[in-house]
């Protein structure tokens, strides 16, 4: 990128400077408004769900022994009466003043109960997505450079295992194997049952309060539980990002500069991480930010699996006890941070790479 | 009559000329890709076991013999029997129809609802395009899995509403592949030229929009049908979808789960079912894209 810019293109871009920035602050408050306007749009999805659910919610206060007094009374009381934009209007005020209402199940705040089960979803996504960049960006780089060979078909075979394997399948298959039979992992759950809790919590992230807490018995016991799990989920998003990775690469490969960095001889190792990598890591943030979005939203079936307190686990216990609030609070925090990382990776993508700016 | 010249012919005399060397021309190259015969192969044993499914599976897909229950694979029963007593391989064939008919219908409800707002935002352009795409990319930049649970769980667990869910959350990308195809050629002069003869709205697009849009669709959904199999059956593992008795595959992985340490062959032997099936329509998907739609050939 900044290696093809020649002198001429600098001072030109200099001189640009003053409209590019105003066209830039243009551009990013567009998308701020397409960002609030996708919120928006979440929040009205979940509204329009929590309508169509047939539990009556007056019922579920006043009991279904209520005279038919009380009844209209507490129907009042709750707004029920009021137009149906008007009920949205302050369903969103609640939201955004941190109100999702009450669990029926836990009786407490939704939102204090999503504040403390979603950093177990955190550290184990965040696991993830690490072992999905560190192994699926030099396996789709190799693949482009071996194009063609068994290399690449074994590569392209791991990329569509990721497509037609289903997660929760897969993490009970590997539990059989290698907590079960081979002994080599924690089983289900965070840490050993008699070391819960021995930890004092400060951030929510397992790994990262025994650390701090130096208690090495549970950090040990923390990472062999969510060794399996975070290798599963880091799988399906190593498949994706390998794929991407190889055709980001072979676009590149492709083009003429290669043809005459080789021309030149450079060497192969040089042409395929200095000419043809760089310029696709802008490209592969994107990518990522995508992938990691989509494991948090992959955690659900894994949490499930391996009774992992978090934010899936949470969603899908409440969806089995028709706990609708925390359906819904659930479904709009996992959705709020899917769009959050969505829209944040596109504009970094924008930000980063200048010929998207045009 | 039907010759290897007369399908090749350059210039075709009828419409049912030049349609039959096309679909021609398509298979020839279909058959040269071996991973798209494969997953061709798949779905063709997919469509056999689930018409007769009756007749192939070798035991009652609901009725067992509690005597008989938690069986290893043997020779009588090549998966094993399950907590019921169950053939798990007459379940796994029944289930069959199950998948079968959730993708169906995902496919026929979906793929034309993305068909025709993609088509007439993109005929329309404008205020209607905007207003619709933006509609689209509120639905497309929304976590699908989370959104089909949450609608399922307003609607209650059940095939039809996962069905629904399902079909709810996969229009959008059909709707932006409709739209792009629709804008190469909204003003080329095919188009004009039925305008000119007074063509209604709605003609041009029934007749002359959508069918272009048609391949690029068709391929998209073939690629699909794998996430939405993975979708269903996650439904039913969560419980949401298929009710027991019911041998849907995700269901049964599900009851297996209580099993898993000592008999594992209960959960996993549907399992093999859903990755099969769904490798083969990534497969076709892939042989199908670099045949049809050739500005996106995988390099490969």
């Amino acid at each position: 990128m900044t290696q093809t810019l020649t002198p001429g293109d600098q001072t030109a871009a200099l001189r640009d400077a003053g409209p590019r920035l105003a066209r830039g602050l243009l551009a990013a408050g567009g998308v701020l408004l397409t960002v609030a306007l996708t919120f928006l749009g979440l929040l009205a999805i979940t509204f329009v769900i929590g309508r169509v659910v047939p539990i009556d919610p007056v019922l579920a206060v006043v009991g279904d022994r209520a005279s038919r007094e009380t009844y209209d009374a507490v129907r009042l009381a709750m707004g029920l009466d009021d137009p149906l934009l008007v009920q949205f209007a302050r369903y969103v005020g609640a939201v955004v003043q941190g109100d999702l209402g009450q669990s029926v199940a836990t009786g407490r705040a939704v939102a204090s109960d999503l504040a403390r089960v979603f950093p177990a979803t955190l550290e184990m996504a965040t696991i993830g997505i690490l072992i999905g960049v560190v192994v699926g960006v030099p396996m789709g780089v190799l693949a482009a450079a071996r194009q063609g060979t068994w290399v690449d078909q074994v590569i392209r075979v791991v990329g569509l295992a990721g497509y037609a394997i289903p997660a929760f399948w897969l993490g009970l298959v590997g539990l059989v194997l290698f907590y079960a039979k081979l002994r080599w992992v924690g089983g289900p759950g965070r840490i050993d049952l008699f070391l819960d809790g021995m930890v004092p919590v400060r951030t929510g992230l397992l790994l990262v309060d025994s650390l701090i807490a130096g208690n090495w018995a549970a950090l040990r016991s923390a990472a062999s539980h969510i060794v399996l799990p975070a290798t599963i989920l880091g799988f399906f998003s190593l498949a994706y990002i390998a794929r991407m990775t190889r055709s980001f690469m072979l676009e590149q490969l492709g083009q003429e500069y290669i043809t005459t960095a080789r021309v030149k001889g450079v060497p192969e190792r040089v042409v395929i991480w200095r000419h043809a990598f760089r310029p696709i890591r802008v490209q592969l943030v994107t990518v990522i930010g995508l992938s990691y979005a989509g494991l948090l939203e992959g955690s659900v079936m894994i949490e499930t699996v391996f009774s992992w307190p978090g934010i899936g686990n949470y969603l899908t216990t409440a969806l089995l006890n028709a706990d609708m609030n925390a359906v819904l609070g659930a479904t709009l925090v996992i959705g709020a941070v899917f769009i959050g990382i969505n829209k944040g990776s596109d504009l970094l993508y924008r930000l980063l790479d200048p010929r998207a700016r045009t | 009559m039907i010759s290897r010249a007369w399908l090749m012919d350059e210039d075709p005399a009828t419409r049912a000329q030049a349609r039959a060397g096309q679909a021609w021309r398509l298979a020839r190259d279909l058959s040269r890709n071996p991973l798209a015969m494969v997953g061709l192969a798949i779905i063709v044993a997919l469509l056999v076991v689930a018409a007769f499914a009756p007749w192939l599976a070798p035991y009652s897909p609901v009725e067992g013999m509690l005597t008989n229950r938690l069986q290893p694979p043997s020779a009588a029963h090549w998966m094993g029997t399950d907590e019921l007593g169950r053939d798990i391989l007459s379940r796994v064939i029944h289930g069959a129809r199950i998948t079968l008919y959730i993708v169906m219908l995902v496919a026929v409800i979906s793929a034309p609802l993305g068909l025709v707002i993609g088509a007439v935002s993109g005929y329309f352009g404008g205020w209607v395009d905007r207003v619709m795409m933006g509609l689209t990319d509120i639905f497309l930049s929304m976590p699908r899995l989370i959104l089909a649970l949450a609608f399922v769980a307003a609607l209650g667990p059940g095939i039809e509403n996962a069905v629904i869910a399902i079909a709810i959350t996969a229009w959008p990308v059909y709707a932006r592949i409709a739209r792009a195809e629709t804008l190469t050629f909204r003003r080329s002069d095919f188009i004009v030229a039925v305008q000119m003869q007074g063509a209604s709205h709605a003609r041009v697009i029934a007749l002359h929009v959508l069918p272009l849009c048609m391949s690029s669709t068709i391929v998209r959904v073939t690629l699909d049908m794998a996430g939405i199999i993975l979708t269903a059956a996650g439904l039913g593992f969560l419980g949401l979808g298929a009710q027991p008795p019911l041998p849907e595959w995700g269901a049964m992985i599900s009851k297996g789960r209580a099993f898993i340490l000592d008999q594992w062959w209960v959960a996993t032997m549907p399992g093999f079912a859903i990755v099969i099936v769904s490798l083969g329509f990534c497969l076709f998907g892939d042989g199908l894209r670099d045949v049809l739609d050739p500005r996106q050939r995988s390099k490969s």
